[in-house]
């Protein structure tokens, strides 16, 4: 329009002319949880971020990652092994590896819905995936996933545990449907805790019902025993399915006769349906990205 | 609708508006309904608004408090959509309209970097060269590694802008400029300004200091309300604005401090 010529000071020697190669398009972000995936190297740091700064001003840091959990296995073993000495057999283990699945559900959930809020400052001023932000919480949790299953696993050793080819895919199955369903959640409940911060809260009392709709501080068995026919829909809830992989994987091996507990206290085709549920877990988690795409819009102007 | 090859930005008939709440809680809703009041009301934060930039053009984006510039940098930044109309740059945007967005307390000014560049699209790589001019560009010494939460805000302002300034990007957006620093450092930030406009990059300044627009500037747009209330040379730009009226130059210099 108007190369200016007349104001301005002494000025005017011609500037280099620079050819930019990229085509004219929108300056927003490419969103989406694909966008997150090709900017793996920012997740990374965002996600360092979180670990170092959670250890931030520590003595001992990363140590209190195993210090934790093994305290709550100790807990447990004195007060429900020996205080009380009721449930199943090794009621210790059994509860403390549902614990891991449950906790790594609830704080992906926890900290995914804040993500967005705690976030601000960049939300609202760089064009960034929004989606980045619950996938990192969700990563961060993963994390510290990683010392509880070392803690788990010696403790196992300890009660005699022969570790059987499908350990690791219960494992992974479980992690997987965790992984998925908490990083759909944590992607709702982020974009509708900045609509309003009362997502926040009712995650709390979400997690508080997750912690007993799940077979950690009683046996499966008993789920079968008194609901009867009852019982499949109990097992339409991903997180117990992740939870009894889990015990399948471990706790399992630590009883007297392997094979006869996990004849009565899991549920048939457990496998299988472990892979159903990864699926029905791919398919909330395609929703819950449907849902946040229609409302992400809004969010830099409802963050204040 | 196509545009020549050195278009660099092109804002078409571009719209947004906000919500404004008056009431937020669930009580507070209920009784403003009762009593009839309004409970919200929208207005146009920018409307209407077209234009296009030509690759390396340096543009002066002047107006009140309020009147969108805001706005319309954050819709050219990316970070908003227009309601409608749209908004096409052209190649790698980079600015100080986010200098330390994502600076984390509790890390240090090192990590912070590095984090900082990557949020604004810089690789681990590109962050590695440039990481000693960054260093020297923010003269923060030995509290680089140090948390930031332990830093002056001048200190801050240094490292974040340090960091904008290194991305090598086609255009460089300028908000919040030099709203803190001391006087050094702002004659730093000018010339690096103008370093980055003499390279061949579209440079878009939002600034109320008129001389550092007439510096830095061949190009103003004023937004009135939301609209291009003006759109042309730097000196009429300025008239139009009446912030010429009563002040010599040398007190604007002075008032380059208030920015913002």
């Amino acid at each position: 329009m108007s190369e200016a010529s007349s104001t301005g000071a002494a000025l005017e020697e011609p500037r280099p002319h620079r050819r930019v190669d990229a085509d004219l398009a929108p300056p927003t972000a490419r969103s989406g949880l694909l966008g997150v995936f090709q900017n793996r190297y920012l997740l990374r740091l965002l996600v360092r971020r979180e670990i170092s700064a959670r250890y931030s001003g520590s003595f001992l840091g990363l140590l209190w990652s195993y210090i934790n959990p093994l305290s709550q296995f100790l807990i447990y073993y004195f007060i429900l092994g020996k205080l009380l000495d009721r449930g199943t057999e090794n009621f210790a283990v059994h509860v403390f590896s549902a614990l891991i699945v449950v906790h790594f559900f609830i704080e992906t959930f926890n900290a995914g819905t804040r993500s967005i809020v705690r976030n601000k400052s960049l939300v609202r001023k760089m064009a960034l995936p929004r989606e980045m932000f619950p996938v990192a919480s969700m990563l961060v949790s993963l994390y510290h996933v990683a010392p509880q299953v070392v803690i788990l696993f010696v403790v196992c050793l300890f009660y005699g545990w022969v570790p059987d080819p499908m350990v690791p895919v219960a494992l992974a199955l479980a992690l997987g449907i965790i992984m998925l369903l908490a990083t759909a959640l944590a992607l709702l409940f982020s974009v509708a805790n900045v609509y309003f911060r009362d997502f926040a809260s009712v995650v709390s009392i979400l997690t508080n019902f997750v912690r007993f709709g799940v077979p950690m501080i009683y046996p499966y068995a008993v789920v079968e025993e008194r609901f009867g026919s009852f019982a499949q829909y109990y097992m339409l809830n991903p997180l117990a399915e992740a939870v009894l992989l889990v015990q399948r994987a471990f706790w399992v091996g630590t009883t007297q006769d392997p094979s006869a507990t996990a004849a009565t206290e899991l549920p048939d085709h457990l496998f299988t349906r472990g892979l159903a549920m990864v699926g029905v877990s791919l398919v909330v988690l395609v929703i819950a990205q449907l849902v946040f795409t229609r409302l992400e819009n809004k969010i830099p102007e409802r963050l204040n | 609708m196509s545009y020549p090859a050195d278009t660099s930005i092109v804002v078409d008939q571009a719209t947004k508006s906000f919500t404004l709440r008056y009431h937020r809680t669930f009580k507070q809703v209920t009784v403003a309904m009762l009593k009839g009041h309004q409970v919200s009301d929208t207005f146009q934060a920018v409307d209407d608004v077209s234009f296009t930039v030509e690759q390396g053009e340096s543009v002066g984006l002047m107006g009140l408090n309020g009147s969108g510039k805001s706005t319309l940098l954050k819709m050219i930044n990316g970070v908003m959509k227009p309601d409608s109309g749209r908004v096409l740059t052209r190649g790698r945007i980079a600015g100080l309209i986010a200098t330390g967005a994502g600076f984390h307390p509790q890390l240090t000014g090192r990590e912070n970097v590095y984090l900082n560049a990557a949020v604004l699209g810089m690789t681990e790589r590109e962050t590695a060269r440039k990481f000693d001019d960054i260093v020297e560009f923010a003269d923060i010494g030995r509290h680089l590694d140090s948390p930031v939460g332990n830093y002056s805000s001048g200190q801050f302002a240094r490292l974040g802008f340090a960091v904008a300034v290194h991305v090598d990007s086609d255009i460089f957006l300028a908000d919040e400029v030099l709203a803190v620093g001391d006087k050094p450092f702002k004659k730093k930030c000018l010339e690096r300004m103008q370093e980055i406009r003499d390279s061949g990059r579209t440079l878009l300044y939002v600034s109320h200091a008129a001389s550092s627009v007439r510096k830095m500037c061949d190009r103003v747009i004023v937004l009135e309300s939301g609209k291009v209330g003006y759109d042309g040379e730097v000196g009429p730009g300025i008239k139009y604005l009446k912030y010429d009226a009563g002040t010599d130059e040398e007190e604007q210099d002075e008032e380059l401090g208030a920015d913002i």
